[in-house]
């Protein structure tokens, strides 16, 4: 058995993008013994990875704190389970750990949002943020065609990004209407901050055509895509690529959080002021609470990290901009919700769970996700449903089943190194 | 930027920046990923650790996820390809 | 509500539930199977499929058996998403006490004509390489079979309604007995006969009925396929795993289909919630990771955990049920109900239509537990 490093925590931060450094940041300026861990390489999540350490950036500074502060930061290390209360166990580069805690930060993020269309499946197809991880960890792009389809913010941002490394963009295909992408808009200039992002984003975008109302349809290729099938305005249209990066918006990373008891409303952590969950001690910032972007985890990161540092009124004052923020997640949600057509993407043939690879036609057959479950093995497969469960959330209404530990697949003698030595004595083994 | 380093994919050395992925080292040597439990050829769709559709085999253990870890010199990777 | 009238209703449609809907319906019976759930959602999701002959006593001998050789009827009618696989049962001996075990349980199968084989040490390393070094030996039995115990339930009742018989999901019953069966919703069915196959659940229905929960842990990892070509079992799953008192872990696991193997077993008495029991998890992976130390660098994808259906005396519940003659119990089966569902429904369908059943059917009859049995 490998041996387990044990370490203990006043704060415990899971997840190291926006919100769990400004949280970790935070509790440790409150003279806390703070931990990060990240299942990434690097600290940073998605939208700031590759920038920790590397040029100028809001991420730099907030790194910097950090340190000065003195936080532990484990990265390459992913949470798989809570043997009891106030421990967590997790996955690291070197063996495995055991994390206890006094108070627990729960940051981990979102994941975009996968809906199945023919051709998904083939190389090359990827999420929007998935290309942009890619291409951030070192795949080059320059005089590549990327297509950039789906729905959200993120889109935008993922082809100024590319494009500004090389990528040629031919389109950007956005499924929500004009009508709420106006309302959109609307909003963005209640924020004089996003209003210079915007302005930033549309230099950067200046000649690459935006299509409303649009979608893949289906990608075609031999070993990988080499052409995507739009749908604009009720047409389609075949589009040359070397990459079709397509993500419909975010869903939340809610897994550990429901693994922990916390509450869940939509799959979103439900919190108090202090960003605190129905469990007591164990906290919550940023997309897992709401999809609200930057700011807005940022915001709640400060604020879970002074309550659980120890310092809640100093959080008060920062409810202000939080409500704010909340109301342009709320502008997020509606701009961004996926029009029904999508559900007729897939065709009875098109796999909808990439790990069993289960079509829509045998899903089709079933009443429930249980059902489906235990008939076709959808959602059975190492991605523990976190591609198709949204998935088929949104094609079929299905909701998920409870969470079990592990909630990430991870090395087998990692969940014997556990072992509450008062339980041991009452079990008897095979014969000795 | 940090100096290339060489790493195996399926038997042919290649140069891949430092600090770039396993993923982008497969992808770089023109390879997929993994081949779907009904044969489908797969690469990576999530670039997060989320997917699972980037696992390689990475010196000798199977179901990496080649999207999380970085290329270190030496390194041997096989897809199912 | 009244007027749905049938000749059977079947309470739950786990495999046992299936196996007898299916039975009946072939029988040219008019048959209902209602569940609360889906197809095989209780320890029939839960369990780890198996089809396996054992020995604990003459009666489980006899109707292990008589299932696996229906089961070899069938095999040809099964689909193949059911998953059948007759990689065999290896028995694994550590040291020569248990090897005696080996040659005890030969001779008994030897004589009641199941085939196995007894194999030396080296012979064992060269089949199952990752069992650790310096075993003593095992038995092969090689008609037992691994398979998909949700889509083999699935098939049984797509058969049972191919001759007729009408599914009722997610319909939760509240009361069954005296020829009628009342869903919660106010519904109700009436029925020449009511069979009560909810497994765990059955004294939920029927309160004298001596039936306990005993959960179960697995664990199943990623691909590997050929890691384990076999089902393997340690010899003192018998003595430690049937034990009515304490909690208990084994080294049993399984080379499915996929590649994927399963990993038990665990059990225990009067845990009532679901959730995984980090400390009884932790004994039954370390005691498989004792016996094959290969399993530690696999990645393991899932762990769940289910009731199995438990009585005192380790046999199912077969028969009539004690104050209501054409209330038929079909529960009970603990850890072998997917192998067993098939002669369960075999002897309980006899006894319906008044057949001569292949194998005597006393040891299995409902009449012989004291409903007030005490547990040990």
């Amino acid at each position: 058995m490998s041996n387990i490093t044990r370490d203990q925590f006043d704060v415990l931060v899971v997840g190291g993008g926006p919100a769990g450094l400004a949280a970790a940041t935070c509790a440790a300026e409150c003279g806390r013994h703070v931990g990060v861990v990240d299942d990434n390489p690097a600290l940073g999540g998605q939208i700031w990875r590759g920038e920790v350490g590397k040029a100028a950036s809001e991420a730099v500074d907030w790194y910097a704190r950090l340190r000065a502060a003195g936080a532990n930061v484990l990265c390459g290390t992913r949470v798989f389970h809570q043997p009891e209360p106030e421990v967590l166990l997790a996955e690291a580069p070197d063996g495995p750990l055991e994390l206890k805690y006094n108070k627990l930060i729960l940051a981990t993020g979102a994941r975009e949002r996968f809906l199945p269309f023919p051709g998904w499946t083939l190389p090359n197809v990827m999420g929007a943020g998935g290309l942009q991880a890619l291409v951030k960890s070192g795949l080059p792009i320059a005089g590549k065609r990327v297509v950039v389809a789906g729905s959200g913010p993120l889109l935008l941002a993922v082809a100024a990004y590319l494009r500004q490394h090389g990528a040629e963009i031919p389109i950007i295909c956005e499924q929500a209407s004009w009508g709420s992408l106006v309302g959109f808009s609307l909003a963005l200039l209640r924020q004089p901050q996003k209003v210079r992002q915007g302005f930033a984003l549309r230099k950067q975008l200046a000649g690459i055509s935006f299509a409303a109302s649009s979608w893949p349809v289906s990608a075609r290729g031999e070993r990988a895509v080499e052409e995507v099938v739009i749908s604009q305005s009720g047409k389609n249209k075949t589009v040359p690529c070397d990459y079709l990066a397509c993500g419909f918006h975010l869903v939340p990373n809610s897994e550990l959080a429901a693994l922990l008891g916390c509450r869940l409303r939509d799959d979103l952590v439900q919190v108090d002021d202090y960003q605190q969950t129905s469990v007591a001690g164990i906290f919550c910032a940023g997309e897992p609470t709401a999809i609200g972007g930057l700011e807005l985890s940022l915001v709640e990161g400060r604020i879970a990290g002074l309550a659980a540092g120890g310092s809640a009124p100093a959080a008060k004052p920062l409810f202000a901009e939080r409500e704010k923020l909340r109301k342009f997640a709320r502008v997020l949600d509606r701009t961004f919700s996926l029009r029904a057509e999508l559900r007729g993407l897939p065709l009875p043939e098109t796999i909808v769970c990439r790990c069993e690879d289960v079509t829509r036609s045998r899903l089709a057959q079933h009443t429930s996700w249980r059902a489906a479950k235990l008939q076709t093995r959808c959602g059975m497969g190492p991605c523990q449903a976190r591609v198709c469960g949204p998935a088929t959330g949104f094609l079929f209404g299905w909701a998920q089943d409870s969470i079990r530990p592990p909630i990430f697949p991870t090395r087998f003698e990692n969940l014997i190194t556990f072992n509450p030595e008062a339980e041991r004595s009452e079990i008897t083994g095979g014969r000795g | 930027m940090p100096e290339p380093i060489t790493v195996t994919v399926n038997g042919t050395s290649l140069a891949v920046p430092g600090g770039a992925t396993v993923a982008v080292a497969i992808v770089l040597a023109g390879a997929a990923c993994r081949k779907s439990v009904t044969g489908e050829t797969r690469g990576p769709l999530c670039g997060m650790g989320i997917c699972y559709e980037c696992r390689a085999v990475i010196n000798g253990q199977l179901h990496c996820r080649s999207c999380q870890i970085i290329c270190q010199p030496g390194m041997e990777v096989r897809t199912d390809e | 509500m009244s007027g749905l009238a049938y000749d059977v209703v079947v309470v739950g449609a786990g495999i046992v539930g299936a196996a007898c809907a299916e039975e009946c319906a072939r029988q040219g019976l008019r048959v209902a199977i209602i569940d609360r759930d889906v197809i095989g959602g209780g320890a029939t999701a839960a369990g780890m499929g198996h089809i396996v002959v054992m020995d604990d006593s003459e009666a489980q001998f006899a109707l292990t058996r008589y299932s696996q050789q229906l089961w070899q009827q069938l095999r040809q009618e099964l689909p193949a998403d059911v998953e059948y696989e007759p990689c065999g049962t290896i028995w694994v001996a550590t040291d020569e006490e248990e090897m005696a075990e080996v040659r005890r349980k030969q001779n008994y199968y030897a004589q009641r004509g199941v085939p196995t084989e007894v194999l030396d040490p080296q012979t064992l390393e060269r089949l199952e390489p990752n069992l650790r070094k310096g075993m003593a030996g095992g038995l092969l039995v090689p008609e037992d079979v691994v398979l998909y115990p949700p889509c083999a339930a699935r098939f049984l009742i797509e058969r049972a309604q191919g001759a007729g018989a009408k599914l009722h999901l997610g319909s939760s019953v509240s009361q069954i007995g005296n020829g009628l069966v009342r869903l919660a919703d106010g519904t109700e069915f009436s029925a020449a006969a009511i069979i009560n196959a909810a497994g765990a659940w059955a004294s939920a229905l029927n309160p004298g009925v001596n039936v306990k929960k005993r959960k179960g842990h697995l664990a199943i990892t990623d691909r590997y396929p050929g890691f384990i070509r076999h089902q393997l079992v340690e010899l003192g799953y018998l003595k430690s795993a049937h034990s009515t008192s304490a909690d208990s872990v084994a080294f049993n696991v399984q080379p499915r289909k996929t590649g994927q193997i399963l990993v038990g077993s665990s059990r225990q008495y009067g845990a009532e919630h679901g959730e995984v029991d980090t400390g009884v998890l932790t004994r039954m992976l370390q005691r498989a990771q004792e016996y094959m130390p290969r399993l530690a660098e696999l990645s393991t994808i899932r762990v769940w955990t289910g009731f199995r259906a438990a009585t005192p005396d380790k046999l199912p519940l077969i028969g009539p049920c004690l104050g209501d003659p054409a209330l038929f119990l079909a529960t009970g089966h603990e850890g072998l109900g997917i192998t067993t569902s098939l002669a369960t429904a075999r002897l309980l369908v006899d006894q319906i239509a008044g057949r001569n059943p292949a194998i005597p059917i006393e040891p299995y009859l409902p009449s012989r537990v004291p409903a007030e049995h005490a547990y040990a």
